[in-house]
């Protein structure tokens, strides 16, 4: 039977990344030691810019899951297909990235079934392997291989919690949003807005941030301010910007759209 | 007749006569004393009206000639009548207490007769609110300061005019209520009152002019502070308010400069004093109390500071990893400026409710004081320390969980506020169950037979275009048409579909006092009704009760766990549900949903049975707090996944209850003999597939 593994491109440009700590350090050092790595932290606070950019830094090929609860393992291992007539095994995104010695991200991976988690268990410790059960193979990872999962703690589910079986084979890194001031660079060179702009959207988001937990479940994540930033640079004004990337991206609820809405004009 | 003026036995007599009726004793003597200054066409106006009234109902005569005399400063003679009108009106149409309220609300009344579209306290309180918490990182409340009266703040609590008319339309002066509820966050966020001032204008003779004059400063500068952190708030303001006057045009540099502190104001106060000017009255600044915000500040201070310690203390013993001793503390300003703290030269977070309090902290003061980094003498951290006195009921044994509470006056959590105690259900009757079932026989094998066809399985879909296996009959098919050269389909594998019945219900049960009686047997029987349905299902489900006396001893009954099998002790632990105390119910939600979310299945059901609002014992969680709070807690049941149902007995329906599900849907059952029957066909719509 033939065997389709999908080629993996590594990335070849800089991708703009502002370390905010000594992550970039510790990857490097979990990378080394052939360590998994879990990425703790809210939704759009440089997670996956983050992972891209220690993909190039290592020049490593970066493949990407964003797991869901109705990833099969089929999805990640792989699965028999037909193509004309003859049935062909295509490697799944997991195991292509075992085979090429390339970075795998699993991206919130809490969202994914727990059945279907279990194979990377025996990636994740010592025995570094890859068990593809329907081929009956057994793939051992090269020493570039390195798997890389994140989930945000945010979520009050206990469902959505990693097991802790799970967590302690990791090196853990903690996200956060950045300081005001590095936030503000960020939005201002991804979103190609001057620094004044900047400051005030990240002004905005720390005002939406203080009001988590009080009808808002998450603040205005740095992803957000920088969809803002690029809506002002494509010729809107900020308020509009602002209301469009942010205050609707945050809530549906008539009440918080308003208070967001004051907020919005307070800052502009 | 003359129009000389009544004296004051004159109208006591008068009044005596038109207010016979009245049930009072009060001192009529007082009121014929404010009303001797009116003029003769006014007190005779007073008497007709009071007397007309009177003849209606007493207490409104009363009210009304009490009223009198602010009355005729607001109003002029039309308007008066038009008033005493409105307010007979008024009790005709809704009675007494929409009338007394219509009466005494006078600003209000001018304001609407003037055509004046007036924006009131209550209206813009929530949106108000919402704002007030984006703008700070700590909880501000708002509350109403009654019609009148100036804004203020004690640094805790933004006081604000029962209405504002100022303006024409009902916009602006809802706008001006945000002005006027910034400038106090502003107050409250740039240090107004972070030096005692009144140590600083002691010795100036007029206390209430140096005050008038340090406000208007005040706003000078913090006007400034607020234009650079939030110009288009600092605009709207602007726009409200105009220029600033002339007058302060020599001192707008200094209170402008990004330095000016409180400190800048108090200096040019005293030039303004000595030049001895007046100080201009401009729109929405309300007025500073020094002193009550002094003592709400230094309140705080100490309350934090006695948290940070505790905190500390807690990780110096808790985090110590050395053997043998304590861990080694270490406070310092990391790189980024803020404090950093180190247990055994490892950074720490502090628990959630303490960096709070460093942050408030630093708010106030600007920076940690020294004696906040010292921990605390001995013994761990507990959030309780914060709690105030009260009616909470002493438990000899530790509480197995603790949950934090919605104080809707704060808009925050209290933590750790609410001790959760998990019991068994003593066992009761043990032919009880089979009692019931002899009695429901028809109904509960209807029940069966319903509930049997709704049940789900896994289901295998083969001949699909991918999927987790290979279909071998497909594949058999397909090969046989290659063979006999025809296109095979390329639908050759199979996917499992699950069950969509991946379902767990958690029934919560009003085990409080209110429920003795007819509300606790049928409760039962339900019970009894919805375990046959539930097994004929083969949906996992639980059933605990829940009751209590205070947040500190909140009791959750267990009487089915999930994955119990329902044997006869679970049969004897629902005989066995009995009435016992209050109705607390925001954190059984919280602890019910804690168990319910960490099934392992896709959908979660939360159905609470009760017999009305939510009630503790001491007055507290009556009304709107046990509403709010129960409303809180099925939000964040929503947050995690769970979809609630509330049925409640309520023979008054239930108001509150809109209100009070929030997300949730309900029924309200006039009648509690039909819960044994209605509530399977509940769950049943409830889950329907
Ligand atoms: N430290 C950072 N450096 C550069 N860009 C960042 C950084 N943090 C956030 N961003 C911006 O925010 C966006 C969202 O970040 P992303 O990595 O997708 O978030 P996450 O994976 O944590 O949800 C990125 O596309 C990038 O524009
Ligand atoms: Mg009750």
């Amino acid at each position: 039977m033939d065997l389709l593994s999908p080629q993996l491109a590594s990335i070849d440009d800089e991708p703009y990344y502002q370390p905010v700590g000594e992550e970039v350090g510790l990857f490097e050092a979990a990378a080394a030691r052939r360590l998994p790595v879990l990425l703790k932290g809210p939704t759009g606070c440089g997670k996956t810019r983050f992972v891209e950019y220690m993909a190039w830094k290592l020049k490593r090929p970066l493949v990407t899951v964003a797991c869901h609860d109705d990833l099969t393992t089929a999805d990640l291992l792989g699965r028999y297909l037909i193509v004309g007539s003859e049935t062909v095994w295509m490697d799944g995104p997991l195991t292509a990235a075992v085979r090429a010695g390339a970075i795998c991200y699993l991206d919130e991976i809490v969202e994914a079934r727990k059945d279907t988690t279990v194979v990377i268990h025996p990636l994740a410790d010592s025995r570094r392997v890859l068990t593809v059960d329907k081929r009956g193979e057994l793939l051992p990872a090269p020493d570039d291989f390195l798997l890389v999962i994140s989930y945000n703690p945010g979520y009050q589910s206990i469902l959505k919690e990693i097991k802790p079986s799970t967590r302690q084979r990791f090196i853990a890194l903690e996200f956060d949003y950045p300081s005001a001031e590095l936030e503000a660079q960020i939005v201002a060179s991804e979103g190609g807005v001057d620094e004044a702009l900047a400051k005030k959207l990240v002004k905005l988001g720390e005002l939406t941030r203080n009001l988590k937990g009080q009808g808002l479940d998450e603040g205005a994540s740095t992803r957000l301010l920088v969809h803002a930033a690029q809506i002002v640079s494509a010729g809107r004004t900020p308020i509009e910007a602002a209301n469009a990337a942010i205050a609707r991206a945050l809530t549906d609820d008539p009440d918080m759209t308003q208070t967001l809405d004051d907020l919005v004009r307070a800052v502009f | 007749m003359t129009d000389r003026r009544l004296f004051e036995h004159e109208l006591e007599e008068r009044l005596d006569r038109v207010l016979f009726a009245s049930p009072s004793h009060r001192s009529i003597t007082r009121l014929a004393q404010s009303l001797e200054t009116l003029s003769r066409r006014q007190q005779d106006k007073v008497l007709h009206w009071a007397g007309v009234a009177a003849k209606t109902y007493a207490e409104i005569g009363y009210l009304l000639a009490t009223l009198a005399p602010q009355a005729f400063e607001l109003l002029d003679d039309d308007g008066f009548d038009a008033w005493v009108i409105a307010g007979l009106d008024a009790y005709d149409r809704q009675g007494l207490r929409p009338a007394m309220e219509l009466l005494r609300d006078l600003e209000g009344f001018r304001a609407e007769r003037e055509g004046r579209a007036l924006a009131r306290y209550a209206d813009v309180e929530a949106r108000l609110t919402r704002f007030v918490h984006g703008l700070s990182g700590r909880p501000l409340a708002l509350r109403n300061v009654g019609s009148g009266n100036p804004a203020w703040t004690d640094t805790e609590i933004l006081f604000l005019p029962d209405l504002l008319a100022e303006r024409s339309s009902a916009e602006d002066n809802r706008r001006l209520f945000k002005a006027t509820a910034a400038l106090l966050w502003a107050q409250t966020r740039y240090g107004t009152f972070s030096v005692d001032i009144d140590a600083a204008i002691a010795d100036l003779p007029d206390r209430p002019q140096a005050l008038a004059w340090l406000t208007l400063l005040e706003a000078v500068r913090l006007d400034a502070r607020i234009a650079q952190e939030l110009p288009g708030l600092a605009r709207e303001m602007a726009e409200l308010r105009g220029p600033w006057p002339d007058g302060l045009a020599p001192a707008l540099p200094r209170l402008q400069a990004a330095t000016a502190t409180v400190q800048d104001s108090l200096a040019l106060l005293r030039e303004f004093v000595a030049a001895g000017g007046v100080p201009p009255r401009l729109t929405f600044l309300g007025t500073l109390d020094p002193t009550a915000a002094r003592r709400v500040r230094a309140e705080r201070i100490a309350k934090e500071t006695k948290v940070l310690r505790n905190a500390l203390a807690a990780l110096k013993g808790a985090g110590g990893r050395k053997q043998g001793g304590e861990a080694v503390l270490d406070i310092a300003p990391g790189e980024d400026g803020a404090m950093e703290i180190r247990v055994d030269g490892d950074v720490v977070a502090l628990p959630p409710e303490a960096q709070a309090a460093a942050q408030a902290l630093v708010q106030d003061l600007g920076e940690l004081p020294p004696e906040a980094l010292s921990p605390a003498g001995s013994g761990g951290w507990l959030p309780t320390d914060l709690a105030g006195p009260g009616t909470d009921l002493v438990n000899d044994r530790d509480a197995d969980f603790r949950y934090d509470e919605w104080d809707y006056h704060r808009s925050a959590y209290r933590k750790g506020w609410c001790h959760v105690y998990e019991v068994e259900v003593k066992p009761g009757d043990a032919d009880y169950v089979e009692e019931v079932g002899n009695r429901h026989r028809a109904l509960i094998s209807q029940i069966r037979r319903r509930f049997e066809a709704v049940r789900g399985e896994d289901r295998v879909l083969g001949r699909q275009p991918e999927g987790e296996e290979i279909d071998l009959d497909a594949q058999v098919d397909a090969h046989i048409d290659r063979r006999s050269g025809i296109e095979p389909s390329p639908r050759l594998f199979c996917r499992r579909i699950r069950n969509e019945r991946s379902m767990a219900a958690m029934f919560m049960v009003d085990m409080s006092g209110s429920t003795k009686g007819w509300v606790n047997d049928a409760e039962r029987e339900s019970l009894i009704m919805l375990c046959e349905a539930l097994e004929a299902l083969g949906d996992d489900y639980a059933i605990y009760g829940f009751s209590g006396w205070t947040r500190t001893r909140c009791d959750i009954y267990r009487i089915k766990a999930f994955g119990d099998r329902y044997d006869d002790a679970v049969k004897r632990r629902i005989a066995g549900i009995e009435a016992r105390d209050y109705t607390r119910m925001g954190v059984a939600i919280r602890h019910l949903t804690r168990l319910l979310a960490a099934q392992p299945v896709r959908h979660k059901l939360l159905v609470t049975l009760s017999d009305g609002r939510p009630d503790d014992f001491g007055d507290e969680y009556r009304g709107t707090y046990g509403i709010e709070d129960t409303r809180q807690a099925l939000h964040e049941a929503r947050r995690q996944g769970i979809r609630s149902y509330c049925v409640t007995i309520d023979r008054h329906g239930a108001d509150y209850l809109k209100r009070m599900v929030g997300p949730a849907a309900y029924t309200v059952l006039d009648e509690v003999g039909k819960l044994p029957t209605k509530i399977a066909d509940i769950y049943r719509r409830l889950t329907a597939n």
